[in-house]
């Protein structure tokens, strides 16, 4: 599967990036926060953030498609 | 009409207002977020406000038409600056009217509370010392589904 991961705030800082094309195994967002961890070393639990899919906040064991957007939520700060 | 917006430049009040004006409305309330120049003790120089543009549009929009629904209003708006802003600028501006005061009030408290708590806005604060930071609230962890 091939995904475009997009990145904001302190993920961004720590992915080095804003934006990414990630291909791997895995089609649920919550395993595939876990091996992005790996990856960039995020320091925040998945469990302070949400997801959202395509542009639409999603749950977290939805079933991932080839070609999504997949963005990870930091805990907003706006206002 | 599009009542919740992003916008990179500086926001108008003035205009904004003429939005919202209605003959069959007796009452107006704004609410204005400003840049401060310090934050738990640490001097703040400027802000930079990030945002994923299109879910920050769609769950602004999302909480106008739930305030339109609650409240007995006549019309409503509220706009969230992106990118550097300095001292004094305004961050958020919201703006309600609505035909007596209490529904302004209340409608004009909720959605910059809702807001803060849902669009995906972040804060980033550059500090007199050199170092900045982005700000993620952990008051209300998130529900991890």
């Amino acid at each position: 599967m091939k995904y475009t991961l997009r990145y904001f705030a302190s993920l961004a800082d720590q992915a080095g990036c804003a934006e990414e094309i990630w291909e791997t195994t895995l089609s649920e967002p919550r395993a595939l926060y876990a091996e992005l961890s790996s990856r960039h070393g995020f320091t925040l639990d998945a469990s302070r953030l949400r997801v959202a899919i395509n542009g639409e906040f999603a749950d977290w064991h939805r079933a991932l498609a080839d070609g999504d957007e997949i963005v990870f939520l930091p805990p907003v700060s706006g206002g | 009409m599009k009542q919740f917006l992003l916008c990179a430049d500086a926001l108008d009040p003035q205009q904004l207002m003429q939005e919202l004006s209605s003959h069959r409305a007796g009452a107006f309330v704004s609410f204005e977020g400003r840049v401060r120049n310090h934050n738990n003790d640490r001097a703040v120089q400027r802000l930079q406000y990030q945002a994923y543009a299109a879910l920050a549009e769609a769950e602004g929009e999302r909480i106008l038409r739930e305030a339109s629904e609650k409240f007995a209003i006549e019309h409503a708006c509220c706009a969230h600056r992106v990118g550097t802003l300095a001292i004094g600028d305004i961050a958020v501006w919201v703006g309600v009217s609505s035909a007596h005061r209490d529904a302004a009030f209340a409608c004009c408290r909720y959605i910059i509370d809702e807001v803060k708590l849902r669009v995906p806005i972040w804060k980033n604060e550059l500090y007199a010392d050199g170092e900045s930071g982005w700000l993620h609230p952990d008051n209300t962890p998130v529900d991890a589904g």
